[in-house]
């Protein structure tokens, strides 16, 4: 059997003297979707920044398809094929939009990515607006673009983090949509999603969060039975 | 009372300051472009920028005195020397102080400027160090309004091809994307697997080499000396401010500009030739505080 994509073991992590993961699990097999739920301020947002190195200091293991990365510096992280788009979708300003879809190096050892020309076949509004500047474009076109960016780089490891917050319900779908033919060619997905109803349908498993750690984990077949403790660990 | 009055200028000496302005600007257009680029970047007001463009003009010095090697040579090896200087002052001291207030990284430049300047001072004095112009470049050419050194040409000439090829590469092409980026949000870059560390280094090194480009084209210009980086930087700084800190096309624009104008008011109002550009900067900042180009933070 292969390693998992990802294997977060007793993560610990803090932004100056502020600790907050405390002792985070987790376990991602290769093609699975996974989403975090939890309420804000759980440690979901800062589980993914501290995949990335993006926290101040960490202190456990987390390995992707068996290589340790804990020690890694962020840019060479990413070289693991680990593709991170942030709640604030980190559109550059200064950049076009074909720029900021540029902008992400490839993997040397990945012909995984995808090309431009698909990418645009995927999201027309991209191919279209691809000389205004990054920021003029509308959310949901913000959006796809942060998703679109971290496609062409070959990364087969994509955390996504609340992609579907603050965007209309025909963007949703269509990011839904995308998930799903990620997940049919083979990505694993780690969601960050506060919209449960976008991610309830999308997910293979469900990991819940609470103060900085992992308090449950269940299947999307479970989904049902566990909606009782879901009601009461995240008021949905 | 006639000072202000223009027509009554002979046009060649208007010409004339106007050509001289602009070899002036080439200088503030180099040095802002390159204090420019490591503001961006590094978010370091790089006061050490007059003592590195001194460094260009004192290697070129040494170069030919103590080496026999040519300013050609030269014009390449002192950049290149200057900017390996720069970047290990980038590994060793500016990395340090990234996530303070400007103030310190300001405070640090000044010191590292009054280390190399008192270095260069105690080896070579305050007088001057004659430099002449290279043979190919010695003599002028009549322009009907005026007689125009060759020299001088070459500086307007070679200048402004290094600052429009650098904007060029910072706003079309792919490494600069990275380098803009790097600007905006430096942390998320990183996260794409672009070593940002390493560009920091090199964009340090790559402006500190502009300043010292500059110095290699000063040294038959002004006297080389250890205190020839003090009297430019203070009119360097007004003009990045004038043009807005972080701007490249501002910065490379408002050199020339501010040196074009400075050479007219040498024309209409000589006394004021060496303020004009602090009056200017007075008025840009209260009609447009963050400079002509800049953007609001």
């Amino acid at each position: 059997m292969s390693a998992p994509a990802l294997e977060i073991k007793n993560l610990q992590a803090w932004y100056g003297e502020s600790h907050v993961l405390h002792g985070v699990d987790m376990v991602v097999q290769p093609g699975e979707v996974v989403t975090l739920l939890g309420r804000n301020g759980a440690g979901r947002t800062s589980t993914l920044r501290a995949i990335l190195g993006l926290t101040g200091s960490r202190k456990g293991s987390i390995k992707s398809n068996g290589h340790e990365l804990i020690h890694l510096p962020t840019h060479r992280i990413a070289r693991h094929g680990i593709g991170y788009c942030p709640e604030e979708r980190g559109i550059f300003a200064s950049l076009s939009c074909e720029e900021n879809l540029m902008l992400p190096p490839t993997l040397k050892d990945s012909d995984k990515g995808m090309s431009v020309a698909d990418i645009y076949e995927m999201f027309p509004n991209l191919a279209e607006r691809r000389h205004s500047q990054g920021t003029r474009l509308s959310g949901g076109e913000q959006q796809m673009l942060a998703v679109a960016r971290i496609l062409r780089t070959g990364a087969n490891l994509l955390l996504l983090d609340e992609i579907s917050e603050g965007l209309a319900p025909v963007i949703v779908q269509a990011l839904a949509r995308m998930i799903k033919m990620l997940k049919s060619k083979g990505y694993t997905v780690v969601m960050v999603e506060q919209n449960f109803h976008f991610a309830a349908p999308l997910a293979d498993r469900f990991y819940v969060m609470e103060h900085g750690r992992m308090v449950e984990t269940f299947g999307a077949a479970e989904l049902d039975a566990k909606m009782p403790v879901l009601n009461e660990l995240l008021g949905v | 009372m006639g000072i202000f009055n223009l027509s009554n200028l002979p046009f060649p000496a208007l010409l004339s300051q106007l050509l001289l302005g602009l070899v002036n600007g080439s200088f503030y257009a180099i040095l802002s472009l390159g204090l420019a680029v490591i503001f961006g970047l590094l978010n370091v007001i790089n006061f050490a920028h007059g003592a590195l463009f001194m460094i260009g003009a004192v290697l070129t010095w040494m170069g030919l005195n103590y080496f026999n090697i040519s300013y050609w040579a030269m014009l390449v090896l002192a950049p290149v020397i200057a900017g390996l200087f720069g970047m290990l002052t980038e590994r060793l001291l500016l990395r340090w102080i990234y996530k303070l207030d400007h103030l310190y990284g300001l405070l640090l430049t000044l010191g590292i400027t009054l280390l190399i300047e008192g270095v260069f001072r105690s080896a070579y004095g305050v007088s001057g160090l004659p430099y002449d112009t290279p043979d190919a470049l010695q003599g002028a050419t009549d322009l009907g309004f005026m007689i125009l050194p060759n020299y001088r040409a070459w500086v307007v000439v070679a200048s402004l091809s290094i600052c429009f090829t650098t904007w060029f590469v910072i706003e079309k092409t792919r490494l600069g994307a990275y380098l803009r980026a790097g600007t905006e949000n430096p942390r998320l870059v990183e996260a794409f697997g672009v070593n940002v560390p390493l560009m920091i280094t090199l964009t340090y090194g790559f402006g500190v080499a502009l300043a010292a480009f500059a110095g290699v084209l000063a040294a038959p210009v002004i006297q080389v000396s250890p205190l020839m980086g003090q009297n430019l930087i203070i009119v360097v700084f007004a003009i990045v401010v004038i043009g807005g800190m972080g701007s490249i096309m501002g910065a490379i624009l408002t050199g020339l500009g501010l040196g074009v104008i400075e050479g007219l008011t040498k024309v209409v109002y000589p006394e004021a030739s060496s303020t004009v550009v602090f009056v200017v900067m007075v008025i840009v900042l209260l009609i447009r505080p963050t400079g002509l180009f800049g953007k609001e933070k």
